[in-house]
């Protein structure tokens, strides 16, 4: 019993760790081990029947050994998963101004929508006619996002953004082979999200960067310069990753067009205009849309998403499998390259898409109506202009004037201060925030780029605005050590990521025995 | 004296007779941060001038180290790969990527000298 | 809008702030021609109770899966999940917290991901696992670009006997990529004749089949293994790893595998889980994300996202994959669920569905006309039917009756496979069920 001293008896300023209780426990700060260092060997957390004897069918592939899996009861793995919960920051428990992500709230209505039996608890294999109250629903959708885009047809198998953008760029693909040239560039601007070269990859093609003008935006005379008729397509992101609308997009469009090159638009900060623009009338072939950004299905520590293709007339046809269509008897899937869908890329994932965020997608769409959708882009337009302007002397804004959605800012302000982005962003944290996006884009150095979305109060808006002010401050004032050694009140201070890429450790391994 | 040149990629060529060693130079070590992984192309095998021979990663950061010149590969630095962060400590020395067996002896020619190269660092801020 | 924390006079207060003389004045870089003036031509905003009402309703339209004998495999499985799992997924440091880039903030998820690393490692049998993919057949299509990198060979063979979905989207994805994808004919009654050449990147395979037939692939490990190529292996029926021999016990390089059979719901297909795992030489060239351990500035243990060059947002072109997703709350479902299951559970949980298979088989083959056409299975299995199957399908649900899939969905130009009939059975399938499909199938036949 040495090595631990009751609380009561440590000092409140003393550094986490230095004098440890008997549980590793402090009030509400909760260690948790691994589940596999709970093992009660034998234990089981579900009580099910023992199978009736019966003949083995398994062909003499029975399992050998034991998987290695720990047993244990349904109140240690409740417990379990509870502490671990209580180690995250989520929106719901306070703003989340990760630029370029779009933190909102997650209506709870739609997470009971998600589960009704008749939408959960479906197969994709069920005879059509027992799944028309899908189809209705996934056509419903459909028409949401054709209307708010303005483009006649909408692809909605892709199961993220990424996935959305290699639908795009594998029409456009297949598009141009039926015209007879594929073509061997894409363009893409130097502030792009790294998933667009990747795509632009995956499709075959070379990308080829456009240097981004003093103003923000893509160069429309180094974009000219460019254009070709190797290059298949550019893709552009509107709002662009610095916040800011591509105000000469209508120009951009014509010329990329004029070289008979498509048009391709990563739609990740569609929060920004919806209601207010349709991609359409931009001049845009190809838009993905994330579900989980703009309509709110959670992010769920990382996913899943759902990153339906809104399509321009000339690259509907090849949109990928399966197809919903109208039919004599109702809806129907078309599930093979035939008939209409006789063009189409192909299958792009196992069974139809997404049903799960398609359903809460759908609810906020409809919670919010053509009236609250225009709102929420107004609001998140207002909010992180309003950001803006509280921190612009505080902070060093990359490019002046209004933004979108989202504000960018760079660590000019920081600049003699020996603190660095990340030291200001792990600073944040122990002010209580989330912090902002750090070092992207790549545009500027030292990136900060923030986005309240619209569903923070002006009261929340301010408190953070009051927390970064301070904190810039503070670091303008010769407190670099503090922010080096922040963050100091989460349940681990800053990790070593170099020891973790040196030696990677991917899984737990039972000691070895002695 | 063996020749000792450097290229704008911030490569360091050093030439002993008809075969050279490559590494990256304190700047780029410096510019990359902690080193987590060196990939190394494999004994035998053929780099061309320009063209990517090796690569090295931070936790954060990912870059190609570029062939200053065209040869074959005849020897390579494994203490690296099992430790990278030799490259940190002494990227000139204990810290080498690998040796080629030059095509063209006087291939170094083009290359930035030691008082060159410090110019072109200095000018990077 | 209850969404919408913003007042009207918030709105006045900020515009004066921002010195905008209104809203339009914030959207001043929207070209005049593209700007809308109105609202878009959809209904307007409604409470919850009219949204509620409008969804119930489409959903009252289907029928649900745990509402009649139900008997559908086919890649996707129907099994009872612990209330526990769905209650713990919605807390909403959970549910409403995004990808862990912050791993001060994000403790919780990145620990119930490296467990979810550690459960599929030790599941398939393999060294390593990632943090999930979409779904299996995504999972399948980038084993086979992995394979490529590793291999830097350019063909990749797949099996007759892989989900057809999969081989879809593995010949989707390559089809741009310069890879030859190599899909043999379907087979269900042997093993296909697998040829491996100097330029053959990977075989895939699947265990159980397609056809539900267990298949001991270790022989052509070493066949490929032999000729420089890699064997990834798919797992369409995770719950399968409970009972049979794992993968990588029998030789896999890489297993790709969909891991919706506990946790998840059907979904109508989606979101499930893609799992994804592989030996640990190769763990530089594997596509998504990875939790790795470390320890804090204090020297205690915690968890990081790691070696995170490998991928698009530092890597840009040259990543392993353009994934920027994993299943997140789908691999944390998956957790909860397995660890209430443990070793003891899930050795029951397999015995019980192969159990119910069994006496499924049995009871269907000894309708007059039908046989069983497996020589093994798990929990599905391939009937033959006097004839063809989709309309037998339609007439037993009519009958309220899903009793399972036409393999002639899957293989419309396949005359030589209409009569078969694709059916599972799992934990969730009852006596009583199996009773009425055998009634309705002799009714359906006759």
């Amino acid at each position: 019993m040495t090595g631990w001293s009751q609380a009561l008896s440590a000092h409140p300023d003393a550094p986490h760790g230095e004098t440890p209780t008997l549980t590793g426990n402090r009030g509400l700060q909760l260690e948790e081990p691994l589940l596999f260092e709970q093992d009660s060997a034998g234990h089981c957390g579900v009580d099910l029947p023992e199978a009736p004897s019966h003949r083995s069918r398994l062909g003499g592939l029975e399992r050998q050994g034991p998987v290695g899996l720990p047993g244990l009861s349904e109140p240690q793995i409740v417990r379990h998963f509870t502490r671990l919960s209580q180690k995250n920051y989520a929106i719901d428990s306070g703003l989340y101004p990760l630029g370029s992500c779009t933190m909102k709230h997650n209506p709870r209505l739609n997470e009971k929508l998600a589960r009704l039996p008749g939408l959960a608890d479906l197969h994709p294999l069920q005879p059509e006619t027992t799944v028309q109250g899908a189809f209705e629903l996934i056509d419903a959708l459909a028409h949401w996002l054709k209307t708010l885009t303005g483009m006649p047809a909408v692809a909605l198998s892709p199961a993220a953004g990424a996935h959305g953008e290699l639908c795009g760029m594998m029409t456009i693909r297949a598009a141009l082979i039926a015209r007879g040239n594929a073509r061997t560039r894409i363009l893409v601007p130097e502030s792009a999200h790294g998933t667009n070269p990747a795509t632009a990859a995956l499709c075959g093609y070379a990308i080829d960067p456009i240097a981004a003008n003093p103003r923000g935006r893509v160069d429309l005379a180094a974009l000219k310069s460019k254009l070709g008729p190797d290059v298949a397509a550019l893709m552009l992101t509107n709002p662009n990753t610095c916040g800011l609308f591509e105000d000469e997009i209508l120009e951009i469009a014509a010329a990329v067009h004029t070289a008979g090159a498509f048009f391709y638009c990563d739609g990740a900060n569609f929060n920004a205009i919806v209601g207010r623009v349709r991609p359409a009338d931009l001049g845009i072939d190809a838009l993905h849309l994330n579900l989980h950004k703009t309509f709110s299905p959670p992010h769920g520590g990382g996913g899943p998403g759902s990153g339906p293709v809104a399509l321009a007339a000339t690259l509907a046809p090849h949109a990928p499998l399966p197809w919903i269509v109208h039919g004599d008897s109702g809806l129907a899937l078309v599930e093979h390259a035939e008939g209409p869908a006789a063009n189409s890329i192909g299958r792009l994932k196992g069974f139809p898409g997404q049903m799960g965020m398609f359903v809460r997608a759908l609810g906020y769409m409809m919670s919010h109506g053509a009236d609250g959708l225009r709102q929420v882009a107004e609001d998140a337009v207002l909010n992180a202009n309003y950001l803006r302007v509280r921190l612009a002397g505080a902070l060093s804004q990359s490019f002046p004037g209004a933004c979108m959605h989202e504000v960018l800012f760079d660590d000019r302000f920081l600049k003699d201060t020996g603190v660095t982005t990340l030291d200001f962003a792990k600073a944040l944290i122990d002010e209580g925030f989330h912090p902002m996006t750090m070092y992207f884009p790549l545009v500027v150095h030292g990136a900060l780029l923030i986005e309240p979305t619209e569903t923070e109060s002006k009261a929340s808006l301010d408190q953070f605005a009051d927390a970064v002010t301070g904190l810039a401050a503070r670091a303008k004032s010769g407190a670099g050590a503090d922010f080096h050694a922040a963050p100091a009140f989460t349940p681990r201070r800053r990790l070593d990521e170099t020891a973790a890429a040196r030696k990677p450790v991917l899984r737990w391994r039972p000691e070895p025995a002695s | 004296m063996p020749a000792l040149r450097f290229t704008k990629d911030h490569e360091w060529i050093r030439q002993d007779g008809d075969t050279a060693v490559i590494g990256i130079t304190d700047y780029a070590q410096q510019q990359l941060g902690d080193i987590v992984y060196v990939e190394l192309p494999a004994a035998g095998t053929r780099v061309e001038a320009g063209k990517e021979a090796a690569v090295v990663e931070s936790a954060k950061a990912a870059s190609e180290v570029y062939a200053p010149v065209s040869g074959e590969v005849v020897a390579v630095n494994d203490v690296i790969a099992g430790d990278p962060a030799k490259v940190n400590a002494d990227p000139m020395g204990e810290g080498w990527f690998l040796a080629v067996k030059l095509d063209d002896p006087k291939a170094l020619d083009g290359l930035m000298d030691e008082a060159a190269y410090a110019a072109f660092v200095a000018e990077q801020g | 809008m209850r969404y919408l924390p913003l007042t009207p006079r918030d709105r006045q207060e900020m515009l004066t702030a921002i010195g905008a003389s209104s809203i339009d004045a914030l959207f001043a870089d929207v070209p005049a021609a593209a700007r809308r003036e109105g609202l878009v031509d959809l209904p307007l905003a409604q409470g919850e109770l009219e949204v509620e009402r409008a969804i119930s309703r489409m959903a009252a339209k289907n029928v649900a899966a745990g509402s009649v004998p139900f008997f559908i495999g086919g890649g996707a499985y129907r099994h009872h999940v612990p209330a526990a799992v769905d209650h713990l997924i919605q807390r909403g440091e959970f549910l409403t917290s995004y990808t862990p880039y912050q791993p001060e903030l994000a403790q919780g998820t990145l620990q119930s991901l490296f467990e979810f690393q550690t459960q599929v490692a030790l599941l398939t049998g393999m060294e390593v696992a990632n943090a999930s993919l979409y779904d299996g057949a995504t999972a399948c299509a980038e084993a086979v670009a992995m394979a490529h990198r590793i291999t830097r060979r350019s063909k990749a063979v797949l099996s007759g006997g892989l989900h057809p979905h999969y081989r879809e989207v593995c010949q989707t994805y390559a089809q741009f990529s310069g890879l030859e994808v190599v899909a043999l004919d379907a087979v269900f009654d042997g093993i296909d004749n697998i040829d491996i050449d100097n330029n053959t990147a990977c075989v895939v395979v699947q265990n159980p089949d397609f056809f539900g037939e267990l298949r001991d692939w270790s022989a052509l490990a070493m066949r490929c293994h032999a000729a420089g190529a890699l064997l990834v292996a798919v797992v369409t029926e995770i719950v399968s790893l409970g009972a049979v021999r794992s993968p990588g016990e029998m030789g896999a390089d890489i297993v790709a595998a969909e891991g919706q059979s506990l946790g998840n719901a059907l979904n109508f297909g989606g979101p499930h889980v893609g799992l994804f795992a592989c030996r640990e030489r190769h763990v530089r060239q594997m596509p998504g994300r990875l939790v790795g351990q470390t320890t804090d500035a204090e020297g205690r243990r915690g968890w990081v996202l790691t070696l995170s060059t490998r991928e698009q947002h530092i890597r840009r072109e040259k990543a392993t994959s353009n994934i920027c997703t994993n299943s997140g709350l789908c691999a944390l479902a998956f957790t909860i669920h397995l660890a209430l299951l443990g070793e003891a559970g899930l050795a029951r949980l397999a015995r019980l569905n192969h159990a119910a298979a069994c006496t499924l088989a049995d009871r269907l083959a000894a309708v007059p006309g039908v046989s069983l056409v497996n020589n093994s299975f798990f929990n599905e299995f391939t009937l033959r039917l006097p004839k063809p199957a989709a309309p037998v399908i339609a007439t037993l649900a009519e009958h309220g009756v899903l009793g399972g899939v036409a393999v002639s969905r899957f293989y419309p130009q396949r005359d030589d496979l209409a009569d078969l009939l694709l059916v599972a059975a799992t934990e969730t399938t009852t006596s009583e069920d199996i009773d009425i499909y055998e009634q309705a199938l002799r009714e359906a036949l006759r």
